[in-house]
């Protein structure tokens, strides 16, 4: 493809990130480093100086290590048991195990709350490992039912034990699937914000509840400003480590239908092994889950459906009030819209990155805004978008746009390396029969990479469906979604609020489920991280 | 100074032209049908009938921006305040008034309205905060609980810190939460300078609990709250009660949950116009009908807090189980300007460290 | 007509072609010939477009192809492996070429069916790749680079991926097809059959360099150099002790002979269909001969033979 050909795609990703990411953020920062025209890095001086802060780096640092590696280690032998194995419901579980994922924290935090955890250290630990589960058993896992079996059984014929072929053979393929999904979770867990907050209580910060605390209420955005680079820098950094853990070169897996590889569990041993994984994913994911659902339905006067019904009725008189129908349809419509812009936008740096050779740059690239506080974001926004043409503030879109943000990662790690699977020869073939670039693109990497693209937007929109932060802090007119109402009913007393507020997350959670699904459905044998 | 002048000349003029223009009545006033934008936070609450009144009387639709918690909405005024993106304000309440003034995001806005509310709760001299509701943060009781343990209610501050209270009280962490700082006000005031830190290491050493919001403290710790809480003991508000009563399906004939009067903080609301805005004269006519006895009286059942004017009749279920605090703790927006991050790194060092 | 002179490619520090000369004729058939690894792919590529040249220059009717992109050359290429398009019908890959060339949906539709037609595939039109067998497949995959009616078709490994019986079949047919169509070709194999069945003139390639250029038959009977000589399957013999020099001796051109000039002793004996080829370890030369024996009853390994040779298929090596 002409370099022109390949700038033009790269430059609508990059136009994308820089008005609506860079910057608001770099406005926002400059309000912080640069009063009064000057550059005044004595914030940053500060806030290095400061034990406090030095300490909330530091727990930031290795809360979320710590909870990187316990979904590692809860979620590699998750990935292997659910997905190598045969069984009843197996497309099934592999779907809903992504619900947590896309919830919002405020909901699964209420769930935790609601069932008497106390906040620790403890607690934070357990919702990460609940939200990010699924990113290990996806990511791992679809590489991993994808393994060319004969590799491990060449190993075992030679003489390798079952670990030592685990060690030497299996493992070494994994890496780059470990390592990426490490770098998802540890970057998710080190820009957490509702479970810290929520769950861990008030001495534990980390530089995400910080730097709300110093944006949204202090209002000192000098302070917000030096700890939003020092985040910043931090996420670059681990962006940069595991582009090293991951390989430059994508090593060319030998790779089969995941047909070949999936078989019924055979020995006791591998059943044990099975049902364990089972029972872990239904206690640790299920049961915050089925907290609520249980909350929802429980009234005085025994099961019912009456905190739905006070969905419609509570506060409807209030300005602020619409009904259930309404906050559903905006929530499917903003997730739609924001589905839309982060596949347009993240298909497009999709097919560049497979392009160029700056792949880790512009993936990095893309990934940061999961790095950058939501509040940062939701503020720098309303003082750089203020002009025209792009006097977008108090506009719905920026409601969307702030969740394809976050969306675009994900569409671009679902769409590259199924891109990347595309035979450089098929293009050949194109060119040799007579298709100048464009055309090759248009007829060979556009129809095969439009299942993966159709994959991707599902979970855009599931992702954008339960999206929190960065929407409950853009000044929005009243187009409440799920979450919004959800976080409204739950700053009142009162069972009822609480009981339709239980509802709500219902709702919510059945939605986020069903786009999962629906997702899944259009998979069928692929190689696809996610 | 020429430029005040000017201004000052200009505004005298649209007001003179706001008020012969504007009907006093309620004649449906068909002349210019505009659209002002009311920025606040997401507790904000007021009927769609009251605010249509609003609308059929005088021609100006308002679009109601809501934007996180209060003091979230308070700094995305501020942070725009030189290309505002409302008209009015409303949420800013008394511990961060000052912080509202100086930053002056607020007009000067004497509406006739004012004059009906009292005195004491007027505490922006200059008129350009006009308080519009108010209620009392406080320690509420779960009665339930204090009747099967056999245990007095606690009766003031001083109590809590008591031994027989051990391990029964759950606080909101006052960085994060604003009941939380109402509440820590609410010592600093009682015991003065010298002697709040004394107390709250009382408190801790009494196993105060400390959480970072007002939902995981009411849904989560206490007893009464929605939770599996084991703390009967919580930091909310005087009207926690009522509200208790009213989003009870059924209602009950008492309220589960009681308040403990001499631990109470006054939280007073201000609503004002923002500065910068280029509808004035509607703005102003916004204020002013959140002044208005109809507006005033919708404020209970749709915020659960006190209208500001004492004039307006309260709904049953308020005058029932709303509890009122005869002497809730004040101090001064200013000096809670000046000091509200100091005591805020104090209070922590004493207890959370 | 397309021709190639000074043709050079390098990977890195690694030369892939040095220096290599060739020309196709209008209606001509040339195959490239050589082992694994001599460059044959890279050959057909750099012609294409679709790797870059160090030296050389690649001319069509005349004119210098450089700098024109490998969709504006007006060549063919048929890969190794077929690449045929995984998401378009059979009927939709082989329209792809004329598609692309400008041709509207109907009339692209029907040239492709006239090809599909051409290499017996007539009824497949809506059949998905995946369903094809190899053979299959192959013809899909040549009726689409004929599709487009390029000046030159370029093939590589045409039949590599069939089953011997089959091979044998298409060689026939292919040759049949080309001549009717007077289409040039140019082809890579390694396979001796494959070349000498099909081809009008054969180059052998050697570690990027052309070893030898003629038809088929000049090829076979006079092997210029060593490795020619083996790789066509011919003896090479160093000659000390055996009295004849640095030769090269085609195994059917040794004779069991009693009173034949070299002795030697039989170490393997292979059935080849319809004929033995015995291994034979020369006494005074130290040296091993295939010999091709027509025999029911040849010798068996162990047995001491004399051999005579026919100066008719000696060579003499540079």
């Amino acid at each position: 493809m002409s370099r022109w050909a390949r700038g033009s795609m790269l430059a609508v990703p990059l136009l994308f990130l820089g008005v609506f990411f860079v910057y608001p953020v770099l406005t926002i920062l400059g309000r912080g480093l640069w009063p009064g025209g000057d550059l005044d890095l004595s914030p940053l001086r500060e806030v290095v100086g400061d034990p406090s802060m030095r300490d909330i780096a530091w727990f930031t640092v290795w809360q979320a290590a710590l909870s990187t590696l316990l979904t590692l280690a809860i979620g590699i032998p998750a990935a292997y048991a659910l997905t190598q194995f045969r069984f009843r419901g197996a497309a099934l579980v592999r779907a809903l195990v992504v619900v947590p994922f896309v919830l919002p924290t405020l909901v699964v935090g209420s769930a935790f709350l609601a069932v008497g955890v106390e906040p620790s250290l403890g607690a934070i630990l357990v919702a990460h490992v609940f939200f990010n589960y699924a990113v290990v058993v996806r990511t791992v896992g679809g590489i991993w039912a994808h393994l060319d079996r004969r590799q491990e059984d060449a190993a075992r014929l030679l003489g390798a034990s079952r670990l030592r072929t685990f060690a030497s053979v299996t493992l070494p393929a994994l890496r780059p699937a470990i390592a990426a999904a490490g770098a998802i979770v540890f970057l998710f867990t080190f820009a957490s914000f509702g479970v810290v907050l929520v769950l861990g209580g008030p001495t534990r910060s980390t530089l995400e509840t910080e730097i709300y605390r110093q944006t949204a209420q202090l209002l000192d955005l000098r302070t917000a400003a030096a700890l939003s680079i020092i985040q910043l820098v931090a996420v670059l950094g681990l962006l940069m480590v595991t582009e090293r853990l991951q390989g430059r070169r994508h090593v060319a897996l030998r790779l089969q239908a995941s047909r070949d590889t999936v078989r019924a569990p055979r020995s006791p041993g591998e059943r044990v092994f099975l049902w364990a994984n089972l029972a872990i994913a239904a206690l640790l994911l299920g049961g915050p889950i089925a907290v609520l659902v249980a909350r929802a339905f429980e009234t005085p006067h025994g099961v019912g459906l009456e905190h739905f019904r006070a969905l419609g009725t509570l506060h409807a008189t209030s300005v602020l009030f619409v009904p259930p129908e309404q906050a559903i349809w905006n929530s499917l419509s903003y997730a739609a819209a924001a589905a839309a812009l982060a596949l347009a936008v993240g298909g497009l740096a999709a097919f560049a990155i497979v392009r160029t050779r700056r792949a880790g740059a512009i993936d990095a690239a893309l990934t940061l805004p999961l790095g950058v506080s939501a509040v940062t974001i939701g503020f720098g926004f309303l003082i750089a978008l203020d002009d025209p043409p792009l006097d977008l503030r108090t506009e719905w879109i920026l409601v969307p746009i702030a969740q394809a943000l976050v969306a675009i990662p994900f569409v671009v790690r679902l769409t590259t390396p199924v891109l990347r699977s595309i035979d450089p020869r098929l293009r050949e073939a194109a060119a040799m029969l007579g298709a100048p670039p464009r055309r090759v693109w248009r007829e060979v990497d556009l129809p095969i990479a439009a299942r993966a693209l159709a994959i991707a937007g599902g979970f855009a929109f599931a992702i954008a469906l339960g999206e929190f932060g960065a929407t409950v802090f853009l000044a929005r007119p009243d187009r409440p979604t799920l979450p919004v109402v959800i976080y409204r009913l739950l700053g009142q007393p009162g069972p009822s609020n609480f009981g339709a507020a239980m509802a709500a997350s219902t709702i919510l959670l059945v939605l986020a489920g069903l786009s999962v699904l629906a997702v899944d459905r259009a998979r069928v044998a692929d190689v696809g991280t996610f | 100074m020429r430029t005040r002048r000017l201004t000052t000349v200009v505004a005298t003029m649209a007001i003179a032209l706001g008020v012969t223009t504007a009907p006093a009545g309620a004649q449906g006033d068909k002349a210019d049908d505009v659209t002002i934008r009311l920025v606040t936070h997401d507790s904000f609450a007021v009927s769609k009938s009251v605010l249509r009144h609003f609308t059929s009387e005088t021609g100006i639709t308002v679009e109601v921006l809501a934007a996180g918690d209060a003091g979230a909405a308070l700094n995305q005024v501020i942070l725009t305040k030189d290309d505002p993106i409302g008209d009015v304000f409303f949420g800013v309440d008394n511990t961060f008034l000052s912080r509202a003034l100086d930053e002056g995001i607020f007009l000067r806005s004497a509406v006739p309205n004012g004059s009906h509310v009292p005195r004491s709760l007027r505490l922006d001299p200059s008129e350009r905060a006009l308080p519009i509701d108010h209620g009392a943060v406080c320690v509420n009781y779960d009665k339930a609980w204090f009747r099967r343990h056999g245990l007095a209610v606690p009766r003031t501050l001083e109590d809590l810190a008591k031994p027989k209270y051990r391990d029964l009280l759950v606080v909101e962490n006052p960085a994060t939460s604003s009941p939380g700082l109402a509440f820590v006000l609410a010592t600093v005031d009682r015991f003065g300078d010298d002697g709040w830190r004394g107390y709250w290491s009382r408190l801790r050493d009494n196993g105060t609990e400390v959480v970072n919001g007002w939902e995981e403290a009411y849904n989560g710790s206490f007893s009464a709250g929605e939770g599996n809480g084991d703390r009967p003991l919580v930091v909310s508000y005087a009207s926690s009660p009522a509200a208790a009563v009213y989003f009870s399906e059924p209602r009950p004939k008492h309220s589960p949950i009681g308040t403990v009067l001499d631990t109470c903080f006054d939280q007073i609301e201000f609503a004002g116009v923002v500065k910068g805005t280029e509808h004035e004269a509607e703005a102003r006519k916004l204020v002013n009908f959140m002044l208005s006895e109809e507006f005033q009286q919708d404020i209970p059942l749709q915020m659960f807090v006190f209208p500001a004017r004492s004039d307006v009749e309260l709904p049953a279920v308020f005058q029932q189980f709303a509890d009122v605090p005869e002497h809730p703790a004040k101090l001064p927006p200013g000096e809670i300007d000046q000091h509200r991050e100091q005591w805020i790194d104090e209070w922590t060092d004493t207890v959370l460290r | 007509m397309l021709s190639v002179e000074q043709l050079t490619v390098r990977f890195g520090d690694q030369v892939a072609l040095d220096d290599v000369a060739l020309s196709v004729d209008d209606g001509e058939i040339v195959c490239v010939l050589g082992p694994s690894g001599s460059g044959k792919s890279t050959l057909l590529r750099a012609i294409a477009g679709l790797e870059p040249l160090a030296a050389g220059r690649v001319l069509r009717d005349g004119a210098d192809l450089a700098g024109i992109p490998p969709q504006r050359r007006g060549l063919g290429l048929m890969f190794q492996e077929h690449t045929l398009f995984p998401h378009r019908d059979v009927v939709g890959n082989v329209a792809f070429g004329p598609r692309m060339h400008g041709a509207g949906r109907a009339a692209a539709d029907e040239q492709a069916r006239a090809m599909l037609a051409l290499v017996g595939l007539a009824d497949y039109e809506h059949r998905g790749v995946a369903e094809l067998s190899g053979g299959e497949q192959q013809r899909v995959a040549l009726a689409r680079a004929l599709a487009p009616a390029p000046a030159v078709l370029m093939l590589d490994e045409p039949l590599g991926a069939l089953d011997r019986g089959l091979r044998e079949r298409l060689v026939d047919d292919l040759g049949a097809l080309f001549r009717e169509l007077g289409q040039s070709v140019l082809f890579v194999t390694h396979d001796h059959d494959e070349a000498f069945g099909l081809a009008d003139r054969v180059a052998i390639l050697r570690a990027g360099r052309v070893e030898q250029v003629g038809p088929p038959a000049e090829l076979w009977r006079r092997p210029e150099t060593e490795f020619v000589a083996a790789f066509l399957g011919w003896n090479v013999v160093m000659g000390s002790g055996t009295g004849l020099g640095r030769v090269a001796i085609r195994p059917d051109a040794l004779l069991l002979d009693g009173d034949g000039a070299l002795a030697g002793v039989v170490r393997t004996r292979t059935f080849r269909r319809d004929h033995w080829r015995l291994r034979v370890a020369l006494e005074a030369a130290g040296e091993t001969v295939d010999v091709v024996v027509r025999d029911p009853e040849p010798p068996a390994p162990g047995d001491r033979v004399r051999l005579a040779v026919d100066p008719a298929g000696v060579v003499r090596l540079p």
